[in-house]
C-alpha cells in the first residue's frame, strides 16, 4: 500500500468510525440517528450535562431493543435512519386569511362547530382581533403563578425547574421501558411540564392550547405531570381539529405522578391525519403513557377519544402503589377505512384496597381492524383489590374487525375482578327507526353512536365532550349504507 | 290525503301485498284487523319506506305527492309517523334526546326555527300532560329495558311530539293493561283535529271502543277483503277471521 493510500485509508475509515459532524448552526440534523444526533439534539436545546446524559443512556438501550410485533397491526418496516430527527421550530408561512386556507379544512372546522378565531388560530392566519391566544395565554399564566402551579413547555422546565424534572423525568415510564419510549427518551423534542404544589387544586383545566409555544412539538414529545399530596389537576391533551403532519411516526411519552391523597385527570382527544379513504399516509401513533398513583388514596382517571392515526399503538395505564388508589381509563376508539387501532390499558395493582374501572368502547367502520388490549395485574401485596372491565365493540358494516385481548392476571385470593364484554351491530332496525322519525341517516348514526359512547363522553369536560361527539360523528360519516 | 292503489310489495322474493286500495280522508280514524301474517306490518312499513320491501306495483300519493317516490325520513317530516309494532331500543340516548333531534330536524325541513331548550321544555311538559307518561322514562335510553307497556306508551308521546298529520299505530293496544289501554286511547283521541288521520291496526275490537274507527278494513294475504263501518269489528270479534277465509276462497 503506498503512502498516499495509507493516508486516504485512515481519512475514510476515521470518517466512517466518526460518523459525520453535525453542523450546530444548521436548522436541522441530518437524517438518520446515531449518538451525535442525540447530542446535537441535547446541545440545540442548551441541556445540561445530566439530560444528555440520561438522552445517551437511551439511546444506547434503545440500539439493544427490537421493534414490538405484538400489536395486532400491520404495516411497512419503519426506517429509523430515514427520519429527521430534530428541525427548528420554523415559522410556517403565515396565510393572509382564511380564504387563503384549504377550503377542505375549513369544512371540517365548519362541521365541528369550531369558531373563526379558533379557526384562524389552527390555521396560523394571524389574529389581528382583541382576542390573541397568546396574551389569553399569558393571563391564564400568571393566574396560575399565583398558585405556585408550574405549567410550561418541557424545555422551558428543563431551564427554569431543573431540579424537578431531573427528579421526575423516567420515573414513572423509564427510558428503557420499551422500544419506542426509549426512542423518545432519547430524541424527545419538546412537550408539556405542569407541577402542581400541595393541597392545591387547579382550578381551570391546563390544556395544551393555553401553553405558549404549544405548535411545533413535533413528533416526539415529551409530557410530565406532578401532582403533589391533596392536589388536583385536569388536564387536556389534544384538540377536534384535524390535525396534519409530514411526520410519519409519533411516538410520544406522558408520565403522571400523583402522591397521597392527589387526583389527576388527563383528557385527550386525537385525531391525527388518517390517512386517504385508500389507506394511504396517515400518522403512526406510538404512545407510551402512565401514570403511578404513589400515594395512598390517590387517584389517576385517564379519558381518550382517538379518531386519527393510521395506526393507533396506545395504553395508558395505571400504576396503583398507594394503598386505597384507583385508577380509571375511559376509551373511545374510532377506525374508519383502512386505519387498525390497537388500544387498551394496564391497571397494576399494588397497593391494598386498590381499585380500577376501564370503560372501553371500539367503534369500527369501513375495512378497519380495532383491537382493544388490557392487562389487569393483581399482585400479592394487593388485599383486597378491586377492578370492573367493559369492553363495548359495535360494528358498522361487515369488512371491518374488533377484537379483544384481555389479561387478567391475580395473585391475591381476595381480589375481586369483573370483565364484562360485548359485540353489538348498528342495525338497520335502528336507522330506519330514526329516519322515521325525520332523522336522516347521517345524524341517526352520530345519535347512535354518540349514545353508545356516552358512559365515556361524560367524563370529559364540557365543551370538549360536545366537540368530541361531532368528531365521531364526522369521523363516521358516509360509513353507514 | 292517502290514496293507496294496488299496491303490490314484496320481501326478497316473498310477494306480501297483493294490490292493496285504500283511500284516506282528513279527520277520518282506519281500523285495519286481519290475521297473523296476513301483510298488516309491512303495509305499514311499506308507507314509512322500509327499504327491505320492494313495491313492484301500485302508487301512494300523500297530500298530493308521490309517496314511494320520497325517502323515509322525508315521509316523516311531510308528517307520517308510524307507532312501531316492536319500538327499537337506542342505548344512550334519552327520549328527550331523540325527540330534540327529530322535532330540530323536521323543523329545519319545513323551514322552521330550531327550538331553544326553554320552549322544548315547554312543549315536552305539555305533552307529558297529554298522554299520561311518566317523565322518568323520558330521560333513560330510548326503550332500554323498558316494559312492553311503556313502550308503546312511549311512541304515542313521540307521537303527541311531533304532531303528524297521518299517524299509522301498529299494534298499539298489545302489551297495555286495561288502564293504560285508556290512557293511550285518550291521548290518541286527543290528539284527533279535523285535519289530520289515523290508522290503527289492531287485533282487538276493545280499542276500537276507545277510538272510534270511521272504516274498518280486513287485510287477509296482502288484500283488504272486507271494509266496513265499525260493527265489522265487533262481527270480528264473535266469529273470528274463518268466515271471511272461506268468503276469499269462494269467490
Ligand atoms: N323481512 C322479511 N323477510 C321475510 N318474510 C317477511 C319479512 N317481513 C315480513 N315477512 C313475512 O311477511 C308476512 C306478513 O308479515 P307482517 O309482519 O306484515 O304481518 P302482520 O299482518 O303484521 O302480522 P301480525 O298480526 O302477526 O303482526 C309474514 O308471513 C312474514 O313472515
Ligand atoms: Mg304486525
Amino acid at each position: 500500500m503506498s503512502k498516499d493510500n495509507q493516508v486516504l485509508e485512515e481519512f475514510t475509515s476515521k470518517e466512517y468510525e466518526h460518523g459525520w459532524t453535525v453542523n450546530l448552526e444548521a436548522d436541522s440534523a441530518p437524517k438518520g440517528l446515531n449518538e451525535d444526533i442525540v447530542r446535537f439534539i441535547s446541545a440545540k436545546k442548551n441541556e445540561p450535562e445530566w439530560l444528555l446524559e440520561w438522552r445517551l443512556k437511551a439511546y444506547r438501550h434503545w440500539t439493544t431493543m427490537k421493534e414490538p410485533r405484538w400489536p395486532n397491526v400491520t404495516y411497512p418496516a419503519i426506517n429509523y435512519q430515514d427520519i429527521i430527527y430534530y428541525s427548528a421550530p420554523k415559522q410556517k408561512v403565515q396565510p393572509k386569511s382564511l380564504e387563503d386556507v384549504d377550503p377542505e379544512l375549513i369544512k371540517t372546522f365548519e362541521k365541528l362547530g369550531i369558531s373563526l378565531t379558533e379557526q384562524k388560530r389552527l390555521t396560523g392566519v394571524a389574529v389581528d382581533a382583541v382576542i390573541d391566544s397568546v396574551s389569553v395565554a399569558t393571563t391564564f399564566k400568571e393566574k396560575l403563578g399565583e398558585l405556585g402551579i408550574i405549567f410550561c413547555s418541557f424545555s422551558e422546565a428543563v431551564r427554569e425547574h431543573p431540579e424537578l424534572v431531573k427528579k421526575y423525568l423516567g420515573s414513572v415510564v423509564p427510558p428503557n421501558d420499551n422500544y419506542f419510549a426509549a426512542l423518545n427518551s432519547a430524541v424527545f423534542s419538546d412537550g408539556s411540564f405542569c407541577y402542581i404544589p400541595k393541597g392545591v387544586k387547579c382550578p381551570m383545566e391546563l390544556s395544551t392550547y393555553f401553553r405558549i409555544n404549544a405548535a411545533n412539538t413535533g413528533q416526539f414529545e415529551r409530557t410530565l405531570i406532578v401532582a403533589e399530596e391533596a392536589s388536583y389537576v385536569s388536564y387536556l391533551e389534544g384538540c377536534t381539529a384535524p390535525m396534519r403532519d409530514e411526520n410519519q411516526l409519533h411516538a410520544a411519552v406522558v408520565e403522571l405522578y400523583a402522591m397521597k391523597d392527589a387526583e389527576i385527570k388527563y383528557s385527550t382527544v386525537q385525531n391525527w391525519y388518517p390517512g386517504d379513504k385508500n389507506g394511504k399516509g396517515g400518522i403512526y401513533n406510538f404512545v407510551t403513557k402512565r401514570g403511578l398513583c404513589a400515594g395512598d388514596h390517590s387517584k389517576i382517571s385517564w379519558t381518550q377519544v382517538e379518531t386519527g392515526s393510521a395506526i393507533t399503538w396506545k395504553y395508558p395505564s395505571c400504576i396503583l402503589k398507594g394503598d386505597y388508589s384507583s385508577g380509571e381509563f375511559y376509551s373511545v376508539a374510532v377506525t374508519n377505512n383502512f386505519q387498525q387501532a390497537d388500544t387498551g390499558t394496564k391497571m397494576i395493582h399494588i397497593g391494598k384496597n386498590s381499585k380500577s374501572r376501564v370503560v372501553s368502547k371500539g367503534i369500527s367502520a369501513g375495512k378497519s381492524q380495532n383491537s382493544y388490549r388490557g392487562q389487569v395485574h393483581i399482585l400479592k401485596r394487593a388485599e383486597n383489590a378491586r377492578n370492573f372491565s367493559q369492553c363495548d365493540s359495535l360494528l358498522m358494516g361487515d369488512q371491518c374487525g374488533a377484537h379483544t385481548f384481555p389479561y387478567i392476571d391475580v395473585e391475591n385470593k381476595s381480589a375481586h375482578v369483573e370483565h364484562e364484554a360485548t359485540t353489538s351491530k348498528i342495525g338497520e332496525d335502528q336507522i330506519f327507526y330514526c329516519l322515521q322519525r325525520g332523522i336522516d341517516e347521517e345524524a341517526a348514526v352520530a345519535l347512535i353512536v354518540n349514545g353508545y359512547a356516552k358512559e365515556v363522553l361524560k367524563q370529559l369536560p364540557m365543551e370538549f365532550a360536545v366537540e368530541a361527539q361531532k368528531l365521531l360523528a364526522l369521523t363516521l360519516e358516509g360509513s353507514v349504507g | 290525503m292517502l290514496r293507496i292503489k294496488n299496491l303490490h310489495a314484496r320481501v326478497e322474493e316473498k310477494q306480501i301485498l297483493n294490490g292493496i286500495n285504500l283511500e284516506v280522508k282528513p279527520g277520518e280514524v282506519h281500523a285495519i284487523m286481519g290475521p297473523n301474517g296476513s301483510g298488516k306490518s309491512t303495509l305499514a312499513s311499506v308507507l314509512a319506506g322500509r327499504e327491505d320491501f320492494e313495491v313492484t306495483e301500485g302508487t301512494v300519493e300523500f297530500l298530493g305527492k308521490d309517496l314511494l317516490e320520497m325517502e323515509p325520513e322525508d315521509r316523516a317530516r311531510e308528517g307520517i309517523f308510524l307507532a312501531f309494532q316492536y319500538p327499537v331500543e337506542i342505548p344512550g340516548v334519552s327520549t328527550v334526546n331523540f325527540m330534540k333531534t327529530a322535532l330540530n330536524k323536521i323543523r329545519e325541513y319545513r323551514g322552521q326555527d330550531t327550538l331553544d331548550a326553554v320552549s322544548f321544555l315547554t312543549l315536552m311538559k305539555e305533552k307529558i300532560k297529554l298522554v299520561e307518561i311518566d317523565p322518568s322514562l323520558l330521560s333513560r335510553s330510548l326503550n332500554e329495558g323498558f316494559s312492553g307497556g311503556e313502550k308503546k306508551r312511549n311512541e304515542i308521546f313521540q307521537m303527541a311530539m311531533l304532531e303528524p298529520k297521518l299517524a299509522i299505530l301498529d299494534e298499539t293496544d298489545s302489551g297495555l293493561d286495561i288502564d293504560a289501554l285508556r290512557i293511550v286511547a285518550n291521548g290518541v283521541n286527543k290528539l284527533r283535529t279535523k285535519d289530520n288521520a289515523t290508522i290503527v291496526v289492531t287485533h282487538y275490537q276493545r280499542l276500537l271502543e276507545y277510538i272510534v274507527p270511521d272504516y274498518v278494513h280486513v287485510l287477509y294475504k296482502g288484500k283488504i277483503v272486507k271494509s266496513g263501518s265499525k260493527e265489522l269489528a265487533l262481527e270480528l270479534e264473535e266469529k273470528g277471521y274463518d268466515w271471511i277465509k272461506s268468503e276469499v276462497e269462494v269467490a
